[in-house]
């Protein structure tokens, strides 16, 4: 990896921390706004259920978290187990594809 | 003040081990006082480095009760616990016998870093004016006085997890130089600092200015020199 492509991950790391720092406080301010008094899964639907506008915020909170934990994850495998390399770097894009897909696939799940 | 002072000391290479012994205890008296005191008059083949004794040349850090500290600014007062002092080498790097640690990888990472000015006058131009007022000047002054102690990089966290890495004092180092408005060496210095074994593997855990014996932040400057280089990576420029 050249130093340029390091220190562009090191800077999407940081943007998206500060995508996902407003995402959870959005998260979370909702869950307790919204959970006074119970809260059903099918009340939770009937709010997110064709509302473009949550389904676009939990896409971006997703992709958020796509680019930021793998990165993160990186220094974690070399610092603590030395994995360093190609074959690492491999393994962390699939588990980059993999939150992604998930994720998208969990934002569609309550959209649709 | 107990008469004397139990001193558990580092003796041998890696594979070494402690051994004790007792010395007894001075007014005001330092750990390198201590360390000097046994070397003289309990067992001469003793090995360590020391040469002013006043905190100028950085050459008698070791970790002292599992800090790494000057033992000639250091009073045994500060730092004994019940009677009890531990000395050994500086962590993070090879020792080669003792309380000697082998400083050439530190220093060697000093010049991976870029850490040598590159000017671009000759001794027929004009002498370089720098405000002593200027913005960079002063982040330049506040890294300055570093004098190589490698007591940081015995304290860095990271260094003990990625032995690649350069170290708070090479990258404190590169930083005073990218603020010295007469150097002409940034782009192959921010090169250099960036990536896996420079400034970005740094945690900000902050031991480096912790224990900085010259109360200088390396921790600030590697801040610094994430920011450069994230600029120079964004305009293409790494």
């Amino acid at each position: 990896m050249t130093r340029r492509t390091e220190t562009l991950l090191w800077v999407a790391q940081r943007a998206s921390a500060a995508v996902l720092a407003v995402c959870v406080l959005v998260h979370l301010a909702t869950i307790i706004y919204a959970v006074q008094g119970g809260l059903t899964g099918a009340e939770i639907l009937a709010r997110t259920r064709g509302n473009i506008a949550w389904a676009a915020l939990y896409s971006v909170f997703v992709l958020a978290v796509a680019v930021h934990a793998p990165i993160g994850l990186k220094a974690v495998l070399a610092e603590w187990f030395g994995w360093r390399g190609r074959a690492r770097d491999l393994a962390l894009i699939v588990f980059a594809v993999v939150l992604a897909g998930m994720g998208l696939q969990a934002v569609r799940g309550v959209f649709a | 003040m107990n008469a004397t002072l139990k001193v558990r000391v580092w003796r041998g290479d890696a594979a070494g081990a402690f051994r004790e012994y007792e010395v007894p205890r001075r007014e005001s008296q330092t750990v390198l006082d201590v360390v000097s005191h046994i070397q003289r008059a309990l067992d001469p083949t003793l090995a360590y480095r020391f040469a002013c004794r006043v905190g100028m040349c950085g050459s008698c850090a070791m970790t002292v009760n599992g800090a790494p500290r000057w033992t000639c600014r250091t009073h045994v007062d500060r730092v004994a616990r019940g009677g009890r002092l531990e000395v050994a080498p500086l962590r993070n790097l090879p020792v080669i016998r003792d309380l000697v640690a082998d400083m050439r990888e530190f220093f060697d990472k000093w010049a991976r870093a870029g850490g040598q000015f590159k000017g671009d006058r000759s001794r027929h131009d004009e002498f370089a004016r720098v405000s002593p007022q200027s913005e960079k000047r002063g982040l330049a002054d506040a890294g300055i006085e570093c004098i190589g102690c490698a007591v940081c990089y015995s304290a860095c966290d990271v260094v003990a997890r990625n032995p690649d890495y350069l170290g708070p004092a090479a990258l404190n180092r590169a930083w005073t130089l990218v603020n010295d408005e007469r150097d002409a060496g940034n782009a192959d210095r921010l090169r250099a600092v960036a990536g896996d074994a420079g400034c970005l593997s740094c945690h900000t855990h902050m031991s480096c200015t912790e224990r900085c014996p010259k109360a200088l932040s390396p921790t600030a400057g590697i801040a610094g020199l994430k920011r450069a280089v994230a600029v120079a990576a964004l305009r293409g420029e790494l």
